[in-house]
């Protein structure tokens, strides 16, 4: 298992060493001048040749590229910037800061976003599914099925603007989203979340409903599960250590994914609920130009997707031995 | 059946096992009925589809409970089987009665290892102690002939050659010692050395414990080696029974002997094509009128009054060897003769 992790990391880390070269040559292959943003009005040929140099975009693109993987292990200083520490993924031209500190701001609004809905809609999803397949074509397993198909069928910035018409400024049963750090006041923190939680879930939830039911349905007609009654097993065992260990599998996966993407930004979401996270930098610097910050926001997104994927490989070898490569 | 003093182990009357699909009533098993003496073993025969494995997962109680219909009776050792609750049920599987199924790579779970599946049987049905249980499993393993089997009892099962997934299997059915033993084609995925070897085992362990074995299979051969009573299913009936040696030999109905003469023999010349059953097997949800063998079946021109497509031959029994076919006596004795024989050595 050791190994098998180890390897695993070391895969991930060549690729996002890859996917950072290849969007740092799309950005810089761009012909938009930072340079020239940042030289103002009054822009002489002189002035624009300092501040290139200053930038570190007087090289080629790959010095350049190494100089910013330089700066991500030891720090890189900008002359008549400033100096941005280690872990230096670039510097933001356009507001003055390291990106680095930027993400690191945006974060928190991002992860409570992504792992309280996620939280939401695992228990939701793989509940009404579990029930479903228990209850295979009776009514409980339609309404479910039903349910999880309107609910796909959804989109956030249509469910997120009725939902905050109706129960916050109808009803009064929630609270306007809003960020507040957990570490600030958590009950200020949940109930800004709340909503967004409950909206994102609606959506995500139909998807693990009906992948929980279809894989449970699969798995319970398996010979081994037939084997474990034969064995005089009761039902409630059979179904959660055989048949839901073997549905388990696919959702897990489907799982990682979802989250690595949440994290890398809810775009949509961040922007209905006006929430201040890694999805609103994003479209904030696309509006700005401000390349550096979406480069370092597009290599989170890709890390946080890396990232996950190696869990889900994990998890994947824990529950399934055939994985497990020696 | 063959000595009539003794009590019956298991005794099955008028089974039916009906399913509702989309497109009607499958009969899978229509009205069977056998009984079993303890340290004896019966063979199913049949081709696929005609209600052998059905009729004992009904015995076990694992059919889907929804969607099939259950009729007769199933009295295992003076306990009814088919109206015992699902707690009775859980209590006698894998305890007093146990199962072996046909493709054990699919049938042990691919997420515990072989000692978790054998010991969690034991426990559960005698309340063992952890590694009492382990060591149960332990011997179970080196009884049925799995090498360094205190190693091997933590592999998978995808660890185990295919011959050692389906030992493992069998000391799995018999870690509580079961007093009956269904085996579904427990040879037919494996190589004809292995084979031999299995039987040799549960031969042997019928031996030792007088468990009582139901054989399914449709492979004659297998039949000759292990089986002391036949039963010859067709489309969810029963056509013939009797002992090993009067089915194998001179079997009376013309199915059985279609099974019978189309296997290869070694003195079978090798420029002789064999003989096939013409036809398929019968639609459960639609099966022919009358004799549910007639379409395929030769003689059926031979009987009057074409009685073989209107009306179903009764099965009738005396000592427990018997017939369901519409041909007389005499007809059979001089259709048949120089047909069979050749399986029952």
């Amino acid at each position: 298992m050791f190994r098998f992790l180890v390897r695993r990391v070391t895969g991930a880390l060549v690729i996002l060493l890859i996917i950072s070269a290849i969007t740092f040559w799309l950005f810089y292959a761009v012909p938009r001048d930072p340079a020239m943003m940042s030289c103002g009005k009054n822009c002489t040929p002189e002035n624009l040749a300092q501040i290139r140099k200053n930038l570190g975009i007087d090289h080629s693109i790959p010095v350049q590229y190494w100089y910013w993987l330089k700066g991500v292990f030891a720090g890189r200083d900008y002359a008549g910037y400033g100096y941005c520490d280690a872990p230096c993924f670039g510097y933001s031209f356009a507001n003055n800061v390291p990106v680095f500190d930027t993400i690191m701001d945006r974060l928190p609004t991002t992860l409570s976003l992504a792992f309280g809905a996620a939280a939401v809609f695992l228990v939701l999803g793989v509940g009404a599914g579990m029930l479903a397949a228990l209850k295979q074509g009776k009514f409980l397993d339609k309404a479910a099925s039903s349910a999880s198909l309107l609910g796909s069928s959804l989109q956030i910035y249509f469910v997120g603007y009725i939902a905050m018409y109706y129960f916050v400024a109808q009803l009064g049963w929630l609270d306007q989203p809003s960020w507040t750090p957990f570490t600030d006041d958590p009950v200020a923190w949940f109930s800004g979340l709340l909503l967004p939680w409950l909206v994102l879930a609606i959506i995500f939830t139909a998807n693990y409903t009906r992948m929980t039911r279809s894989q449970l349905v699969e798995q319970l007609s398996e010979d081994y599960v037939r084997t474990a009654r034969a064995k005089g097993l009761s039902r409630a065992n059979v179904f959660f250590r055989f048949a839901w260990r073997g549905a388990m599998g696919p959702i897990v996966t489907v799982f990682g994914i979802d989250l690595g993407t949440l994290i890398g930004g809810a775009i949509i979401t961040e922007q209905t609920f006006s929430l201040p996270g890694i999805g609103r930098l994003a479209v904030k610097s696309v509006d700005q130009s401000d390349l550096p910050m979406l480069l370092g926001v597009t290599i989170l997104a890709a890390g946080a997707i890396v990232f996950f994927n190696i869990i889900v490989d994990a998890v994947y070898a824990l529950i399934d031995p055939r994985i497990r490569l020696a | 059946m063959t000595s009539t003093d003794q009590q019956p182990f298991l005794s099955v009357r008028d089974l039916k096992v009906h399913f509702s699909t989309e497109d009607g009533i499958v009969k899978a098993v229509d009205g069977l009925s056998f009984d079993l003496l303890k340290g004896k073993t019966l063979g199913i025969v049949g081709e696929s589809g005609s209600g052998k494995s059905v009729t004992n997962l009904a015995i076990l109680g694992l059919h889907d409970r929804d969607r099939t219909a259950i009729e007769g009776e199933v009295v295992l050792d003076d306990k009814e089987l088919l109206t015992a609750s699902e707690r009775e049920l859980e209590r006698l599987r894998g305890n007093k009665m146990s199962m072996i199924f046909q493709d054990a790579l699919a049938s042990l779970s691919p997420y515990h290892t072989i000692g978790k599946q054998i010991s969690e049987t034991y426990r559960k049905h005698t309340g063992a102690s952890k590694s009492q249980a382990r060591a149960r499993a332990i011997e179970m393993l080196r009884r049925v002939g799995i090498p360094q089997p205190e190693v091997r009892v933590d592999d998978y099962p995808h660890q185990f050659s295919g011959g050692m997934r389906q030992r493992a299997m069998i000391a799995m059915a018999l870690v509580c010692d079961p007093e009956l033993l269904i085996a579904d084609e427990p040879t037919t995925a494996l190589d004809v050395t292995v084979q031999a070897q299995i039987m040799d085992l549960l031969k042997d362990l019928q031996q030792e414990f007088g468990t009582a074995i139901i054989f399914i299979t449709h492979d004659l051969g297998v039949i000759a080696d292990i089986a002391d009573d036949v039963l010859v299913m067709y489309g969810g009936r029963c056509v013939e029974r009797g002992t090993k040696k009067e089915v194998l030999r001179s079997p009376q109905h013309p199915y059985t002997l279609g099974l019978l003469s189309s296997m290869p023999s070694l003195d079978h010349p090798v420029d002789v094509p064999l003989n096939p059953i013409p036809g398929s097997p019968p639609s459960l949800l639609n099966p022919p009128t009358g004799c549910r063998f007639h379409p395929r079946c030769t003689f059926a021109e031979k009987v009057e009054g074409g009685l073989c497509s209107t009306e179903q031959p009764p099965l009738e029994v005396t000592n427990g060897r018997g017939s369901a076919c519409h041909l007389t006596a005499d007809q059979r004795a001089e259709y048949f003769s120089d047909l069979a024989g050749s399986a029952a050595n």
